[in-house]
């Protein structure tokens, strides 16, 4: 039964306060399956739910401040390297607690792509389809909610932690499927509480079910279409859902807290932890500031600061409770910086032979792809990887197929991903 | 003595003024009728081309076996018109004026006096805004949004014609602070120089409908636009300097830019990419640009300055069957056959440049077409709707922007209307409130004209949100007592929230349902009762819709 879908004529008869409360409690659950328990953490191995967390770095990261130092060379500037738990391979003095997390991850050194500019190069990076003017894609974090629904959740599919300019889109699949947005991870959430008591409460919502069908009459499908009464019903299941809890961070020991780090990040990456074990499919943590057309090494120092403790911290936190090998993290920015440094002891855009750390959701770990000229000489990386290469490979480890088609609203099959998965980081 | 007057002196003249200014606004008295001296007849601009559109609709829905959907009742229109020129609902205030009139062509009058009131020129203004240069308020400094901004309003309630609007947009010389036309190149600096692509591209698609950005590093995938026309194009903006002086055009200099393929510097010449007969000869590279965008000749022009204001009034851009055309800075490519068999956007544009580009002519031609006046509500199936909505044979839904959003919150909640001629007070607070509310309900920049859906963050607002549960809660300077107060009896009280928050009376079954929960549960005040039902009201897909 679905209170916003009745009959206007019923509306005088029937409903009683209890049978509202019971409603409201299942409210906008039509769209998914009932009786199973949400919780990754409940469950072992194949039964359990895969997820993506992709930690977006805002501005475009310099490869070589990161996971492709070239030290002691002409472009490499005062960045040193440092040895990691994988064999052989360094990367830059400012992660050392990643250096140490190394053996779970994986690192390309690779990347290409030709959107030079933020705005594109993020729908780019994002999707893996370059901005078209005839259809928007959506962002491969919104795709994952939308191929593998199926668990009892109350809260979005898609979370959005930490700000940053251009949240991941539904696109075609439409805005339901856009990140739900919090600016500030970690510290209560907004208007999730009525601000009239429960019996007020319960008399409004009846009566607002009235005025939706009443809007609906002669309008049908263009009153559907709005999702007005959807939005409605979803924002009261989650205001009454205890899987709120998974956006506050006060029942963290502080111990946890701590090596997460006291910061925007490190609090976005800690709730991404516990969106996961709610059985939340998707969560983007942004961090921003790295758009260094000046002083790039110190932003690279500040923004380290906050990546290193977040990023390993998830990564082991993850591990210890059993959800690596069900979740998979990404870590990734629209392009990458250039190797000459500019007069303003900048690196300006650079998206041929950027980097990523991808790991975790039973992904091969310790395989580092492709590599760069240490002295700038060459544009083009050895072994280049596509972005959509790079998805095809998640979406396939997740066990969805990226050769599935979907139809657009402009009539024309598009792929989720054109990309084939990297032999490299598939497991044989 | 003294001394106590002292201290308790300011405290009691505040009393006292807030007591003034809340009996002021408890009882306001609403002006119910129409000036003596006021017009009694319009004759509505281009009533001509209004018949041959209507027409041209009626048979086209005639072919494809559309049902029009009926007339829509004024005050829906009345409510679509507020939304549209004034960026909210009409106040109960107008509401009571308009039922009071009883001019034949009350609805056209009334679009005409919207277009004299300061709100449109301000709202008008902050659309086309985002059109020309964005939302962002950098580069600091050497851009001032705010001035353009202004410079535009003004420019819209003069009625300047549209198209030395744009030659002065795009070719105005001077400081940004005092000619503030200058900021549309201004906008487009970046680390202290003129990006004279991203000027290239705004001016295309701002200006002429079109998008040939992509063109910029490749020939465009699905239009003529090649990669040499948008460098020659952007070669117009290739003399135009920024100093500390302002904008000025150094006509020696010389236009370069680095090859891709030979990574060296050659000269690149302005040139149009067609009907080069419009362009002088005479003036600055961008005098000659703006006069060639503008020529009267130039359809794409016109087409792309009717589709923007068709979009303000409908709340989406143009089109001909095809949703995917549906966007404001993409149009198609003008028919070869457009002079001979016009479609309703080349009519449009044909009668706009006879105006000589009279934007407030153009608003009142669309608000007085047939396809404006139709209603949302139809007995069309529901897999045929979207299709009767694609060709306009029933007015669409479009979600409200959030500015509408938070101007008509602010609007329902008070009884006169919010104005110029509002309490300063009244105004700043609703500027505070409006920039928290529209930063936590989403901006849409530049995409605001593509289809939506609402979203569970901006119900969560309208459900919880302070700005709201604030402005409806019962203390004295708010509407719902006062409402209540006023109203009497319940059905007064039903009647007059649906009017001030849905600008209409409730419908048979709307009235039993309130008045029965009403006698059912009679120990609730009546100010309590108006504050739930303000609340449905507002958190209702009506309020949040244009229809």
């Amino acid at each position: 039964m679905n209170l916003f879908s009745l009959p206007t004529d019923t509306w005088n008869s029937s409903l009683r306060r209890r049978e509202l409360l019971s409603l409201s409690a299942g409210l906008g659950l039509s769209f998914v399956l009932p009786g199973m328990s949400s919780r990754a953490a409940d469950k072992r191995g194949h039964e359990r739910a895969t997820s993506l967390i992709t930690l977006w770095m805002h501005g475009g990261p310099s490869q070589l401040e990161t996971w492709d130092p070239h030290p002691g060379t002409a472009i490499g500037g005062p960045t040193q390297a440092i040895d990691t738990t994988i064999p052989g391979t360094q990367i830059a003095a400012l992660l050392p607690l990643m250096a140490e997390q190394l053996q779970h991850v994986s690192v390309i050194r690779s990347l290409v792509s030709k959107e030079g500019d933020h705005e594109r190069g993020t729908y780019f990076v994002k999707t893996g389809y370059r901005p078209d003017p005839t259809v928007r894609h959506p962002a491969i974090g919104a795709l994952i909610p939308h191929e593998l629904k199926g668990s009892s959740l109350e809260i979005p599919a898609y979370v959005s932690l930490g700000g940053g300019q251009w949240p991941g889109r539904g696109g075609y699949l439409g805005d339901e499927y856009d990140a739900f947005r919090i600016f500030e991870p970690g510290q209560g959430l907004h208007n999730m509480r009525p601000r009239v008591g429960d019996r007020r409460q319960d008399n409004r919502i009846e009566g607002l079910s009235m005025l939706s069908n009443s809007f609906r009459k002669g309008r049908g499908q263009l009153a559907d279409r709005t999702m007005h009464q959807r939005t409605v019903e979803q924002a009261l299941t989650m205001m009454n859902s205890d899987q709120l809890k998974a956006f506050e961070i006060e029942d963290e020991p502080e111990p946890t807290r701590q090596r997460y780090g006291d910061t925007r990040f490190g609090r976005g990456c800690l709730v991404a932890r516990r969106l996961i074990e709610t059985g939340v499919r998707s969560v983007e943590v942004t961090l921003s500031g790295f758009d260094s057309h000046a002083n790039n090494f110190e932003a690279h120092q500040s923004r380290a600061a906050e990546l290193d403790p977040a990023f390993a911290a998830l990564i082991d936190d993850l591990r210890q409770r059993d959800l690596y090998d069900s979740t998979i993290v990404l870590c990734i920015g629209e392009f990458g910086r250039t190797p000459r440094i500019n007069p303003l002891d900048g690196r300006d855009h650079w998206p041929s032979g950027f980097s990523a750390v991808v790991g975790g959701g039973g992904l091969r770990s310790g395989v580092v792809i492709g590599e760069t000229d240490p002295t700038g000489e060459n544009k083009d990386p050895a072994d280049p990887v596509k972005i959509q290469d790079l998805y095809a490979t998640i979406l396939s480890q997740l066990s969805i197929d990226p050769d599935k088609e979907l139809m657009t609203p402009i009539g024309r099959p598009l792929y989720l991903c054109e990309g084939t998965p990297l032999p490299q980081l598939m497991q044989t | 003595m003294f001394k106590r007057l002292k201290i308790y002196g300011p405290a009691l003249a505040l009393v006292i003024a807030l007591g003034a200014m809340i009996r002021a606004t408890a009882f306001p008295t609403v002006e119910a009728r129409i000036a003596d001296d006021a017009p009694r007849e319009i004759a509505i601009p281009n009533q001509s081309v209004i018949d041959q559109i209507n027409a041209w609709y009626a048979k086209s829905w005639e072919a494809q076996g559309f049902i029009r959907a009926d007339v829509a009742d004024d005050l829906t229109v009345l409510r679509r018109l507020s939304l549209a020129l004034h960026g909210t609902i009409p106040s109960l205030e107008e509401i009571r004026r308009f039922e009071a009139d009883r001019r034949p062509q009350r609805l056209a009058l009334w679009c005409r006096e919207m277009l004299n009131d300061s709100r449109y020129g301000d709202y008008f203004a902050e659309r086309l805004t985002r059109a020309f240069v964005g939302t962002q308020q950098e580069p600091f400094l050497v851009f001032r949004r705010d001035r353009f901004k202004n410079w535009i309003a003004e420019q819209i309630q003069d009625n300047r014609p549209y198209d030395e609007m744009i030659r002065e947009m795009i070719a105005r010389e001077g400081l940004w602070t005092g000619e503030p036309a200058t900021n549309f190149v201004t906008h487009a600096v970046n680390d202290g120089d003129i990006d004279e692509n991203k000027l290239a591209g705004k001016t295309v698609r701002a200006v002429l409908g079109q998008r040939i950005d992509c063109a910029q590093c490749h020939d465009h995938p699905f239009a003529d636009w090649k990669q040499q026309q948008f460098e020659q194009l952007a070669a117009f903006y290739g003399q135009t300097r920024i100093s500390p002086f302002g904008i000025a055009d150094d006509p020696d200099a010389v236009y370069s830019i680095e090859d891709t393929q030979t990574l060296e510097d050659r000269e690149v010449s302005p040139a149009v990419p067609f009907n080069p007969e419009w362009k002088p000869d005479q003036g600055t590279r961008r005098e000659r640009l703006a006069t060639w965008c503008t020529s009267p000749d130039n359809r794409r022009f016109a087409r792309a300055a009717v589709n923007r204001i068709w979009a303000q009034m409908f709340g989406k851009a143009w089109s001909e069957g095809a949703p995917y055309y549906a966007r404001i800075d993409d149009l198609p490519d003008p028919e070869p056959d457009a002079a001979s068999d016009p479609i309703p956007l080349d009519m449009l544009a044909d009668a706009f440049v006879k105006s000589g580009f009279d934007v407030a002519a153009m608003v009142q031609t669309i608000a007085a077409l047939d396809v404006f006046r139709l209603s949302s509500i139809t007995d069309v199936p529901d897999d045929e709707l979207k299709v009767h909505v694609d060709n306009w044979a029933v007015f669409p839904l479009v979600r409200l922007r959030p500015e509408q959003i938070v101007g008509s919150m602010m609007q329902a909640t008070s009884i006169k209307t919010l104005d110029q001629n509002s309490h300063l007070l009244t105004r700043t607070l609703r500027l505070i409130n409006e920039n928290d509310f529209l930063n936590e309900y989403g901006d849409l920049g530049a995409e605001e004209f593509e289809e939506r859906s609402g979203t569970v963050p901006q119900a969560l607002l309208r459900m919880n949100g302070r700005l709201f549960g604030d402005s409806i809660k019962p203390n004295p300077l708010n509407a719902t007592p006062r409402i209540a107060i006023a109203a009497g009896s319940p059905e007064v009280l039903l009647e007059t929230c649906f009017l001030t928050c849905l600008s209409r009376r409730p419908n048979a079954d709307e009235a039993r349902y309130f008045l029965d929960e009403w006698m059912e549960d009679n120990s609730r005040k009546p100010g309590e009762r108006a504050h739930d039902l303000y609340w449905i009201l507002i958190n209702s897909p009506e309020f949040s819709w244009n229809h």
